[in-house]
């Protein structure tokens, strides 16, 4: 604990020069207007509201589908929730967050599937947004992962901004008051400013976490990833869950499914084509039923998968799927 | 126009060198990095005869051409020299001395200190060589740090044009030699233009011996010249003795400078004219004969050397403090004796790999290394896909591979240090480095509960270096990948891609 807070307070010491040199820099290049810039970006930081606690009602708490094309189930699916105006609304800045983690094409199920994040990217201006923006903190070089992944293209053509995510400066500290392992991060100043984000995971196998699915892939929208896996993964990754900004909507993309050697995976033999995709406000819960999918090709018990109940331990949604009101679709 | 010629032609291969060093985003295609095979160091050290071939024959039917048009160091101090007559107005030039016996001693102790397998003074020496370092260290990171200063300025207003990209150190030692070609051979072309080329440049000095005899060169027009001495003023290479009618050829660059300067059109590029035997030069004639002897056996030795040096089984044990007890060759290297034989460190594979994982060594190679490239990974891995290092080479150091040949090349071996790891320290969840890995090499394995622990297969280790990376662990990384003296190549078991089908929602 001790020398976690060391490393936090360099983190701190390190932004606050940086941003001494942003502010000198705009100074110099941009002149005084871009101190203003600056500050009604902080007061509509602090003005916005957010989505973490209330959650929009809606006839389902979770919407499964199967049997279908990416982009045909998620409209199968986001009908069901009543369509994507009730997450979305005029004027939002939204950002799409799929895992671009890899440097894989779409056929080994490594990242999310294109497909499914043009149509999500879409519907997001169907419903009126401003702008929607894409970026992952990937693993492999950023620009092979965006560009064979299949995702940069896709998302430029549905209109959306295509942001790297690979420097220290595009995040910003923030505070998890709920976290208990877990209670600062930097986050991408994508995510912290945003109206609105909807989290695009791809059910995968974990080395680490045993499966990756939404809750996993918030460690894309965070910079220190190494503290994650250095002070117990599955605490860290139900912590980060607790930051106050939550997604609006998490799609869980199964259409294709790595099934071992996750989450890099080494070949077509990982891959097993499964068309399936999850969808709710829920994290806990759409993670739950995406576990149960993924334990029919693999055995995959819940409590291997230590997040689901550390996050439910920390109110962010249930497990108990039983309790909940699912519309089951297939195609 | 002959110079005029010259300066387009050279100016565009210049750019274009420049360019491709220096850029990051893959705008110029790594085709490009022909510019790179056709110098000379590199076609010799690559046995790339028809280059070799080319640029031989270029130097004896029109002299050394290679130094003008052709190497970049040559254009650089082209550019200073021009530069520094935009400060001094009436700057002249005037006829030196050969320094022959400096000349053929750098020559001959590049030759021989190569031959006995000591490689730094190639590198070290070779212009195109020593010039991509200078670009490498110096030119791309300012380069960088101005892109990354457009991108602060663009991303305020929303334009996404340009991206940050991290400038790492890549060693003192490299650093310190490119600033210092920079500077000192930048010095010399101030005052006396290039001094370099025909001093310490071993290309230059073994050039020269063969443009003395070249078909086409510079002349006199002895009826029409009135030795006024302006092609001496103007001449960079300082050869011209306008007095006696006379040009050292071994040091002429060919730049054609005096061709344009001379008022009365008594400077002509021709074809060789009978030589005129003036008062004083038989005795000259004698010295050249046992002298050339010599030194076309230095060169045939050069070149039989380089052939040699592939058979001849050295035995070098980087030794260095860190726990790596050998350095990681890069793809396509082979092992540690062909990479020392054959690299020129150019440095073009360090600037070009989009991974960060190629930087020069300082002694983990032994002396004659220094500077030549190795892996380390810290500010990132190799890409198990990509070829970039060994497609781009100029020298044959690291040969091409086929992305196939990539994933089968073994460049180390991973080694796991069980007390180190935080599912044992801490008992965690963790498998940071299992995620890295492409090739499961490193998988999890049942552990204590729910608890899976890196299990390692060396065999099928390609060393990209992801696992060691990414380890968490602190103060000591528990897991690392261990050089070694040759790449190995991985034979993987096919795998059958099972038939699965689900039905339905598993709840």
């Amino acid at each position: 604990m001790e020398e976690y807070n060391l490393t936090i307070d360099r983190i701190h010491i390190k932004n606050i020069h940086i941003m001494d040199r942003r502010n000198f820099l705009r100074a110099v290049a941009l002149g005084g207007a871009a101190f203003a810039i600056k500050d009604t970006d902080a007061m509509s930081i602090m003005t916005q509201s957010f989505a973490a606690d209330g959650r929009i009602a809606t006839k389902y708490d979770l919407v499964a589908v199967m049997g279908g094309e990416p982009e045909v189930m998620f409209r199968k699916a986001i009908a069901e929730m009543g369509g994507m105006g009730k997450f979305i609304k005029k004027g939002d800045k939204v950002v799409v967050k799929p895992n671009i983690g890899w440097d894989k094409a779409p056929e080994l199920a490594a990242n999310t599937n294109p497909k499914l994040v043009a149509e999500i990217i879409k519907q997001c201006f169907s419903a009126g947004a401003k702008e929607v923006t894409v970026f992952d903190h990937t693993c492999d070089d950023w620009r092979k992962c965006y560009k064979n992944s299949g995702i940069e293209a896709a998302a430029k053509a549905a209109g959306a901004k295509v942001v790297p995510a690979d420097q220290s400066s595009y995040y910003k500290p923030v505070s998890i008051p709920e976290g208990k392992k877990l209670t600062k991060a930097q986050i991408h100043e994508a995510i912290v400013n945003c109206d609105k984000w909807i989290n695009v995971p791809i059910l995968k196998n974990h080395g680490g976490a045993q499966l990756t699915m939404s809750m996993k892939n918030y460690m894309g929208i965070v910079w220190d990833r190494g503290y994650f896996h250095a002070n117990d993964l599955q605490q860290c990754i139900a912590d980060v869950c607790t930051y106050e900004k939550r997604p609006v909507l998490n799609v869980v993309d199964a259409y294709r499914m790595m099934k071992t050697s996750g989450p890099r995976g080494k070949n077509e033999s990982d891959v097993v084509l499964t068309k399936g995709l999850f969808l709710s406000q829920d994290i806990v819960a759409v993670d739950t039923a995406a576990a149960n999918f993924f334990n029919q090709v693999r055995e995959m018990p819940l409590s291997k998968v230590g997040h689901l109940a550390k996050a439910q331990e920390l109110k962010l949604g249930t497990m108990n799927l039983d309790a909940l009101k699912i519309k089951k679709i297939k195609l | 126009m002959l110079k005029k010629f010259r300066i387009g032609f050279s100016l565009t291969l210049f750019v274009l060198i420049n360019l491709f060093f220096l850029d990051f985003t893959g705008f110029l295609s790594l085709g490009f990095h022909q510019l790179g095979s056709i110098q000379f160091v590199p076609a010799l050290l690559a046995l790339n005869i028809d280059v070799l071939v080319v640029l031989l024959v270029l130097s004896f039917v029109f002299g050394r051409v290679y130094c003008s048009f052709i190497c970049p160091m040559g254009v650089y101090q082209d550019v200073v020299a021009w530069l520094s007559k935009k400060f001094t107005k009436k700057k002249k030039y005037t006829f030196s001395k050969a320094k022959t016996i400096l000349r053929w001693s750098v020559l001959g102790a590049t030759v021989i200190s190569f031959v006995f397998g000591f490689n730094f003074l190639v590198g070290l020496l070779d212009p195109y060589g020593a010039y991509g370092r200078i670009v490498t260290h110096i030119f791309r990171p300012a380069y960088m740090a101005g892109n990354n200063l457009l991108e602060y300025i663009f991303s305020h207003f929303d334009n996404y044009t340009f991206y940050k990209v991290g400038i790492y150190g890549l060693g003192v030692l490299s650093t310190l030699i490119a600033l210092a070609t920079l500077a000192g051979i930048g010095l010399l072309a101030w005052r006396n233009g290039r001094t370099y080329c025909n001093t310490l440049c071993p290309v230059g000095t073994l050039l020269g011996f063969i443009s003395r005899y070249s078909i086409f060169r510079v002349q006199f027009d002895d009826d029409k010249c009135n030795s006024c001495g302006l092609c001496t003023m103007r001449c960079k290479a300082s050869c011209i003795n306008s007095k006696e009618k006379k040009v050292d050829y071994s040091r002429c660059v060919t730049c054609f400078n005096c061709v344009e300067a001379c008022n009365r059109d008594a400077m002509h590029y021709t074809f060789r004219k009978p030589a005129r035997q003036k008062t004083g030069t038989p005795a000259n004639g004698t010295v050249d004969e046992s002298k050339r002897r010599f030194l076309s056996a230095t060169v045939v030795t050069a070149v039989a050397a380089t052939s040699l040096m592939a058979q001849k089984a050295k035995n070098i044990t980087g030794r260095t403090e860190i726990k790596r007890k050998l350095p990681i060759v890069p793809p396509g290297g082979i092992n540690v004796e062909n990479l020392q034989d054959k690299c020129v460190s150019c440095h073009l594979c360090v600037s070009k790999c989009p991974s960060h994982v190629i930087k020069p060594a300082f002694t983990e190679y032994g002396l004659g290394g220094m500077m030549q490239p190795r892996l380390y990974f810290d500010h990132g891995f190799c890409n198990y896909d990509c070829t970039v290092c060994s497609d781009v080479c100029p020298s044959k150091a690291l040969q091409p591979l086929t992305t196939e040949q990539k994933h089968q090349t073994q460049l180390g071996q991973v080694q796991f240090i069980k007390h180190n790891c935080i599912v044992y320290t801490d008992e965690t969840n963790c498998g940071a480095c299992s995620e890295h890995c492409p090739t499961q090499a490193v998988h999890m394995v049942p552990y204590k509960g729910a608890l899976t622990i890196p299990e390692t297969d060396v065999s099928i280790c390609v060393g990209c270096g992801g696992c060691e990376y990414v380890c968490p662990a602190k103060p000591h990384k528990a897991i690392y990948v261990e050089g070694l003296q040759a790449h190995n190549t991985i034979k993987f078991k096919k795998e059958k891609q099972e038939e699965i089908k689900i039905n339905d929602f598993g709840f």
